[in-house]
């Protein structure tokens, strides 16, 4: 069972802001999903490979060459701040 | 510091030389403006997708084998996830529990003793982008993110807790760098970044088994920051475990000003990377014919050419461990000998005026203005009296400064050793007409006066007599 | 038959044949937008002046003599989750309102070379969580057989606009049945290719190892087509399969009898009566044609729920760290960096956060071997499961959802599917096979949907059973009435 607090914990985590009173409306409706998933231990899985992807494919390789970049106006057209040809972030407290 | 055991371990990242990112087609040049080699992969845009670099892997597997790794047919890519701004994504596409190499080695000669240090793994990574400050990392009111170095290939290798001293792990670091850069999958610049080291480090009382309270090094931007960031630690964890305080298990910088390592304000609890299969890469299915083709390109690494040098071309070891120490060292001596059979002769002229000079300039060997060639034709030119060997020297000052062939530069200064035996004759008996004194004081028993009467037959043939002729020839008129 | 009522082989004839010309097909789409879309809000951005810019220059290039692509000057629309350079694409989200996209997804290029006319951006659940277009941050669109109803999701806009005649087709994504489900709920031919069929180049990513991109068709006949052009091997995406691509056109005509289909009782069981009524009615045309009909039985679709959402929330709580307003997207003002990248994401809807907490969550400590592992074993034993019925069928066919399309607000798909229904879907997304849904019949005026199950790479297959079907029915003929907006007013 997750807890209110661990819920706060995995949103900051996840750097998601929580409204009022959405941690707590989160926490139960987690809950409720994490107990339903339960019924996924009553299969028997024992040495059985995941799925990591359903395509049967290894070794998915392209050859080393440069094939051309975003011209850098592109690159940065979205950026919501930049400044000398770089992205711009508020400053960074550990 | 005696009551302690340093125990050291080590985790390198080289970038590898593609010409292209690990999972786009940007280029990994350096020095480029910033934000000018990105695209909707390397940049996290929706729907941009990687797709490996063949090269970057064949580089990885082929650093591997050089450090004697077991290559594991089967590995895969994993995400490495925690929000930070030079990481496009947000996660990192890294290895987690199947890198692509594991288990290799090192060895070092330790004082006379072969000493192994045991590589733990080395897996293929990309590079996050580059973070800068307007001011210190803390207080800055911004900071600026330059994504063109995200996504380069990396290699991180990951060394065992084998090492024993701040010396001895720069002694490694050298030994690797010089592999690594045998195998020619990176350059392994650190002032490039194209080298990099972070490090473990604890201690524990001298002969006990266990593993004390490790601290992580960041910030090691060279060798000698290396070995004296770490020096630096070993001494501080000493002084708190002898005032029976506790080390702290955190992560610190290394100051180079000031000389210290700074523990770094302790991030949230310990991280859970959250590492889970990048679905969006499918897995690498190696045998053994893919090893065998990436040995086909492995180039004769450090020992075995030491050891080449030793056994068959008469080399000391110390010679040989001078000359492999840099692979581009080691090619050039190689190429004179191409030319020029004389090894030992080669060795001391490559070790001694070649690099002398080199340093004098401050230049590498890949810049030498020297060719191997024009090396072997002087060498060859002294070998057979041509030149006298100081007049080798004042030609090769000559060389290195135009770049010229030897021979052109003895021609055209008419610098041809006179071997004439009557030629030389006529001067020596000029010289000794002309020092009735010097003559008579070597008769009388002066050995000095003999030095004297050779100094002036050089002079009166600007210094091309062949100098034993010359004794020669004054013995038999004296 | 007015032109936006038509499917696009139709099209394709009057258009090559000079009856009509490209310009003249976009303005008629468009003048049936304008009208519908005020009722049915398909749309999240619409593209007119280009789309007749292009059909214009598609005019231009068959008056030259020029032999024009397949698909030249057939009007479509593109879910808001795909890549086109200069438009923007919001995914639904208010995160990526100002976002431009800055390339081509892959598709989107093909249909372009392909000549197919792009007039707009189609609504859909954010980030494609959810299955009624209720959680786009934009607006719910509404489903034209009862404007009361959703259209199904998350590709719902996608739907809506092919039913109420907008566009001749559109793509979507189907990550647990975001195509198949508002197909099936607009009466409509929904594809969703076997895993690895289309690139998703350019897509933005839910779940990686579920996404898939495929069509939405007036017609089995289009979506043989479309799938001909968006189909095959592409550089950009690694996950995208070397298998050569058939003419699927040829699929078409081939005849059932002999076929085997099974028919698991486990995807019949929460289905509403009308629904599994019509599934069956169209079944027993099948067995008419001569296909073998056999009960079977499948590992219950709840067990292929519970591991879908864990698996999906956990892909998409990784996919979706890159929308943080670093280099695109919304950034909120804050002092600090750990405050804008909260701040800024707290602008995602409380569904997509739900999701990515859940993901996030079973990717961590203890979590991940309970729910995250055994969840992606689960799926092993779906395949193989699968992989078994492949040893008597050449095909599965359960009802697409089990209820027809139901009212606004009525909570289907609500938080994390809470309240779910039977998913009758998401086996073929966590087994990565090609599934199809058709419209199979109505109940109570809202139409059914049948789907059909295939092996990897068996979309030949499945288009031939379903274009058979499709001869015996004329559901795919009828279209919703959709009240239009009088024309006072409405430009």
């Amino acid at each position: 069972m997750l807890t209110t607090k661990q819920v706060e914990e995995i949103a900051h985590t996840a750097r998601l802001a929580l409204r009022e009173g959405e941690a707590k409306e989160f926490t139960r409706q987690l809950n409720q999903v994490l107990e339903k998933a339960q019924i996924l231990q009553q299969l028997k899985t024992e040495g059985l490979a995941p799925t990591i992807n359903p395509l049967p494919l290894t070794n998915v390789l392209r050859r080393d060459k440069v094939t051309g970049s975003l011209p850098r106006d592109l690159a940065l057209a979205n950026a919501p701040d930049h400044y000398g040809g770089c992205f711009r972030v508020p400053r960074i407290i550990e | 510091m005696q009551d302690w055991e340093t125990v050291i371990g080590l985790e390198v990242h080289v970038a590898l030389l593609t010409k292209s990112k690990l999972f786009c087609g940007c280029s990994t040049e350096y020095g480029a403006a910033p934000n000018s080699q990105t695209c909707p992969v390397c940049l996290g845009h929706p729907g941009g997708l990687p797709v490996l670099n063949e090269q970057a892997l064949e580089y990885a597997i082929k650093a591997g084998l050089a450090l004697n790794c077991r290559i594991n047919y089967s590995c895969k890519f994993d995400r490495k996830q925690y929000f930070y701004p030079d990481m496009a994504k947000n996660y990192q596409i890294s290895q987690d529990d199947q890198p692509l190499c594991s288990q290799g080695y090192v060895d070092l000669d330790v004082e006379g003793e072969r000493k192994r240090i045991r590589i733990n793994r080395a897996h293929l990574e990309e590079d996050a982008g580059k973070l800068t400050h307007e001011g210190d990392l803390v207080g800055a009111p911004s900071s600026l993110v330059d994504s063109n170095r995200c996504g380069v290939p990396l290699l991180e290798i990951v060394t065992e807790p084998d090492i024993s001293s701040p010396a001895e792990a720069r002694l490694f670091l050298n030994k690797l760098w010089n592999i690594i850069r045998y195998t020619g999958v990176s350059d392994c610049k650190m002032e490039e970044g194209s080298m990099r080291c972070d490090a473990n480090i604890s201690l524990r009382p001298r002969g006990s088994q266990g593993l004390g309270t490790k601290t992580e090094l960041k910030n090691l931007n060279s060798f000698r920051a290396v070995e004296r960031g770490l020096a630096f630690e070993a001494e501080r964890q000493a002084r708190l475990l002898a005032a029976g305080e506790r080390v702290l298990q955190e992560t610190r910088l290394w100051d180079v000003e000031a000389g210290v390592t700074r523990g770094m304000r302790s991030k949230e609890g310990a991280h859970d990377y959250r590492y889970f299969p990048e679905p969006n890469l499918p897995p690498l299915s190696l045998d053994a014919a893919w090893l065998e083709r990436v040995s086909q390109t492995m180039p004769e690494l450090p020992a075995a050419r030491e050891e080449r040098f030793i056994r068959e071309l008469g080399l000391s070891p110390y010679d040989a461990e001078v000359l492999v120490a840099a692979r581009e060292v080691a090619d050039y001596f190689e190429e004179v000998l191409q030319h020029f059979s004389g090894a030992k002769a080669a060795a001391n002229w490559v070790m001694g005026e070649l690099l002398g000079r080199l340093k004098k300039d401050g230049l590498e060997i890949a810049d030498c203005p020297v060719s191997p060639q024009h090396l072997a034709n002087l060498l060859a030119l002294q070998e057979k009296g041509q030149i006298s060997s100081k007049m080798a020297k004042g030609v090769f000052e000559e060389m290195f400064n135009t770049g010229k062939d030897p021979k052109a530069i003895v021609k055209e200064k008419g610098l041809v050793q006179i071997t004439d035996v009557d030629a030389l004759k006529a001067v020596v008996d000029k010289v000794l007409s002309a020092n009735p004194q010097s003559v008579e004081d070597y008769k009388g028993g002066k050995d000095r006066a003999f030095g004297f009467l050779v100094g002036q037959v050089m002079k009166e043939t600007r210094g091309r007599a062949n100098p034993q002729l010359v004794t020669k020839l004054l013995k038999e008129r004296l | 038959m007015e032109l936006w009522q038509q499917p696009a082989h139709k099209l394709q004839k009057l258009l090559s044949e000079g009856e009509i010309g490209a310009r003249e097909l976009t303005v008629a789409h468009l003048k049936r937008l304008r009208e519908v879309e005020p009722q049915i809000q398909s749309f999240i951005t619409l593209t007119e002046e280009a789309a007749l810019r292009q059909a214009a220059q598609i005019d231009e290039r068959r008056e030259a003599g020029e032999k024009m692509p397949p698909l030249s000057g057939i009007p479509m629309a593109l879910k808001d989750n795909f890549c086109v350079q200069g438009l923007p694409t919001t995914c639904g989200s208010k995160m990526l309102k100002d976002y431009v996209a800055v390339y081509d997804a892959t598709v989107q290029r093909r249909l372009r070379r392909a000549g197919a006319v792009l007039l707009g951006k189609t609504n859909m659940d954010e980030f494609a969580m959810g299955s009624t277009t209720e959680y786009s941050a934009y607006h719910i669109s509404k489903n034209p057989w009862d404007t009361g109803r959703v259209p199904g999701g998350s590709s719902g806009g996608s739907a809506a606009a092919v039913a109420a005649g907008e566009v001749t087709f559109t793509l979507g994504t189907d990550t647990g049945g975001s195509i198949r489900q508002p197909a099936a709920f607009c009466g409509i031919v929904g594809l969703k290719p076997t895993y690895g069929r289309v690139s998703r180049s350019g897509v933005m990513a839910y779940a990686s190892s579920l996404d898939q991109v495929g069509p939405l068709t007036r017609d089995v006949t289009d979506a043989a087509l479309l799938l001909n052009v968006i189909s095959g091997q592409d550089p950009l995406d690694s996950t995208t399969a070397p298998e050569d691509v058939p003419d699927y056109g040829k699929f078409l005509r081939r005849d059932v009898a002999g076929l085997r289909i099974g028919v698991p009782r486990e995807y019949f069981r929460g289905a509403e009566e009308g629904v599994a009524a019509a599934v069956y009615g169209g079944i027993k045309l099948l067995e008419k044609r001569g296909a073998v009909v056999e009960e079977t039985s499948l590992l219950s679709p709840d067990y292929c729920s519970n591991a879908y959402y864990i698996i999906a929330a956990a892909e998409a709580s990784s996919n979706l760290a890159c929308i943080d307003g670093v280099r695109y997207g919304y950034r909120a003002q804050a002092d600090n960096l750990q405050d804008m990248y909260l701040e800024s994401r707290g602008l995602l809807g409380p569904e997509v956060r739900r999701r990515i907490i859940l993901g996030t969550y079973v990717l961590s400590g203890d979590a991940y071997k309970t729910y995250y592992l055994q969840a992606q074993r689960v799926r092993t034993l779906v395949r193989e499961d699968f992989n078994k019925a492949w040893e008597r069928y050449d095909l599965l066919i359960t009802p697409t959802s089990p209820t027809t399309a139901p009212e606004i607000g009525a909570g289907i798909g609500g938080p994390l599917n809470l309240y779910p229904r039977d998913d009758y879907n998401v086996s073929a997304n966590l087994a990565g096979l090609p599934a199809l849904s058709l419209p199979c019949g109505l109940s109570q005026g809202l139409p059914v949907g049948m789907q059909l199950i295939g092996k990897p790479f068996a979309e030949g297959l499945l288009l031939q059973v379903a274009y058979s079907l499709e001869q015996e029915t004329e559901y795919h003929k009828v279209l919703p009435d959709v009240v239009t907006a009088d024309s006072e007013g409405v430009v």
